[in-house]
């Protein structure tokens, strides 16, 4: 554990083309190692692009596949935590996220939250993930998250009781909201990030992709944000980008210690009431 | 009642990529619009000549015998102003040699007459060029349907169709449309003297106003009428929504099968790009 260096890669997938993403990916991994980075996020369904409709089984793969093989391999030198679709052996569909270290799958991510409602259509062609947990690397505990879960209070929540400092959130946000000063979902997201990280007292590595999909554009602005909530780099809104950072370990550290409200909270008191709740909603 | 405010320089840089996106993603480098001279089809035109050079941009201005002269010269004006390829293609002998045999048409089936016209030409440049068609229809129109099928409403991709006319107005600002263009009253200028405001029966400040709420914010009739909307105005618009949603969706078709196109055959138009 201690200090470590993040590239976050706000690529633009070409829709339904896995080979051609992989190369870019590919591509992505060695620049994030040339710029000394130790770890490298990439969106979520980087592999396939967002808006694949009846495209999801065509470009599934299993867990087991040579793209991941070939994924697998280049962790390494780098740890890896990229967006695809993953098929089952018994044929579901999640939209899922690998951390990948050390030349083998540390942790797979099956998003819980699918949107199905304005512009999101998830739920009609891919299953629901049902688990959040923490995972160990080498960089400490962390829990991923895709996207439409980290507007689940009780996602973010759960990771962090689970022991994550670290919160990995893969996105495809799409843009909308032109009246103000910033981009509507821009704006949201960042305050969300920003208020999840503040919560917790969790940094949060939030990676989202750029580009087009009829005529829905995905803003970017993937960025790292301290234990305290501040936005520490930035990237590029609507443009390709790869964003470093280096993660401090002390800031971690003095953040527990100035705003311990994470050890402070009360699973016991939390449990019973959600057990409470639960049992009165059966009724 | 607060105006429709947009951010333009977001708005720009959306609409921009929007254009270079989509067209580059396809292989291609050039798009073709029709210039009427009017402010949406100008906006456009400066949005693709910044979003792909004004070298890749053609627009082509097709006027009928019965058109305003000014709207030729507005045209140029704004080719002129953004630098675009300019061609002037006059639809008159088509149009005129169609009605010889209806003379007895009104201005209606005339007006999508010439509409549908244009279509043609714009479409036929586009496999000459090797040039993409972009459409200038705004959200009011749309909404509204004022506008032809198959005609005006026809392109490959539309950068302002999420855009109200006021948003085109403030956009058209920033990015320094002629003023002349700005300035003057909006019409599909199918006969003398038409302009849209006086054929609605509305403006479009007053319905662009309404629609934001209606579509954007799904406000109530009853929360609308304590904006300040009467309730007849109310009607008639959502009215007009709803009768010209037909022109908004593509034709119905008939489901015998399994995977029927659009209904269950769902795949993005970016679908491998």
């Amino acid at each position: 554990m201690g200090d470590f260096n993040v590239a976050l890669s706000q690529i633009k997938p070409k829709l339904g083309c896995v080979a051609d993403n992989l190369a870019v990916i590919e591509e992505q991994i060695g620049m994030a190692r040339s710029a000394g980075a130790d770890l490298v996020v990439f969106p979520e369904l980087a592999l396939t692009g967002y808006f694949l409709k009846d495209l999801v089984p065509e470009v599934a793969i299993g867990i087991d596949a040579p793209e991941m093989a070939r994924l697998k391999d280049l962790s390494r030198d780098i740890s890896i935590v990229v967006g695809f679709v993953e098929v089952t052996d018994d044929y579901r569909f999640f939209n899922a996220a690998v951390y990948l270290e050390g030349g083998e799958i540390v942790d797979l991510h099956r998003k819980v939250y699918l949107p199905t409602y304005g512009l999101f259509d998830e739920q009609r062609y891919m299953a629901r993930g049902e688990r959040f947990r923490a995972f160990n690397t080498r960089f400490g505990r962390m829990g991923m998250l895709i996207c439409e879960d980290m507007w689940h209070l009780s996602a973010s929540y759960i990771q962090a009781m689970d022991g994550a400092s670290t919160l990995i959130c893969l996105s495809s946000s799409p843009g909308r909201g032109v009246d103000g000063e910033e981009l509507g979902s821009a704006k949201a997201w960042q305050q969300l990030v920003s208020t999840t990280a503040m919560f917790l007292n969790c940094r949060v590595l939030y990676c989202n992709r750029v580009g087009y999909e009829d005529g829905v554009s995905f803003w970017g602005g993937s960025e790292y944000v301290n234990p305290a909530g501040m936005s520490v780099v930035r990237g590029k809104m609507f443009d390709e980008d790869m964003v470093t950072a280096s993660v401090s370990e002390g800031e971690l550290r003095r953040e527990r210690i100035f705003s311990p409200m994470l050890r402070d909270e009360n699973l016991f008191v939390t449990m019973r009431e959600l057990r409470r709740i639960e049992s009165e909603r059966g009724r | 009642m607060a105006g429709i405010m947009s951010n333009t320089q977001l708005l720009r840089k959306m609409l921009v990529g929007f254009v270079r996106d989509e067209v580059h993603k396809v292989g291609l480098k050039k798009v073709v619009l029709g210039l009427s001279g009017g402010i949406d089809s100008a906006l456009v035109a400066f949005v693709a000549a910044e979003a792909l050079g004004p070298e890749n941009v053609h627009a082509i201005c097709m006027p009928y015998k019965s058109s305003n002269p000014e709207s030729e010269a507005h045209a140029r004006l704004v080719a002129q102003a953004c630098g675009v390829n300019f061609t002037v293609v006059p639809i008159t002998t088509m149009v005129d040699a169609y009605f010889g045999m209806f003379p007895e048409a009104d201005n209606m089936r005339r007006g999508n007459k010439m509409a549908r016209e244009r279509m043609t030409i714009l479409f036929d440049h586009s496999a000459q060029l090797a040039a993409l068609v972009l459409g200038t229809s705004n959200k009011t129109e749309l909404l509204l349907g004022y506008g032809t099928l198959y005609g005006d409403m026809a392109s490959a991709l539309n950068p302002i169709g999420d855009l109200y006319k006021s948003q085109v107005w403030q956009l058209s600002e920033a990015m320094s449309v002629p003023r002349d263009v700005i300035d003057k009253k909006p019409s599909a200028d199918l006969w003398a003297g038409q302009t849209d405001e006086e054929e609605l029966g509305f403006s479009y400040r007053q319905v662009d106003e309404l629609l934001y709420r209606m579509v954007d914010l799904r406000m109530t009739v009853n929360e609308l009428m304590a904006e300040g909307f009467g309730r007849e105005f109310i009607d008639n618009i959502y009215s007009k929504v709803q009768n010209s949603h037909f022109k908004r969706r593509l034709p119905v078709i008939a489901k015998v099968s399994n995977r029927t196109i659009d209904r269950d055959f769902r795949y993005a138009r970016d679908w491998g790009k």
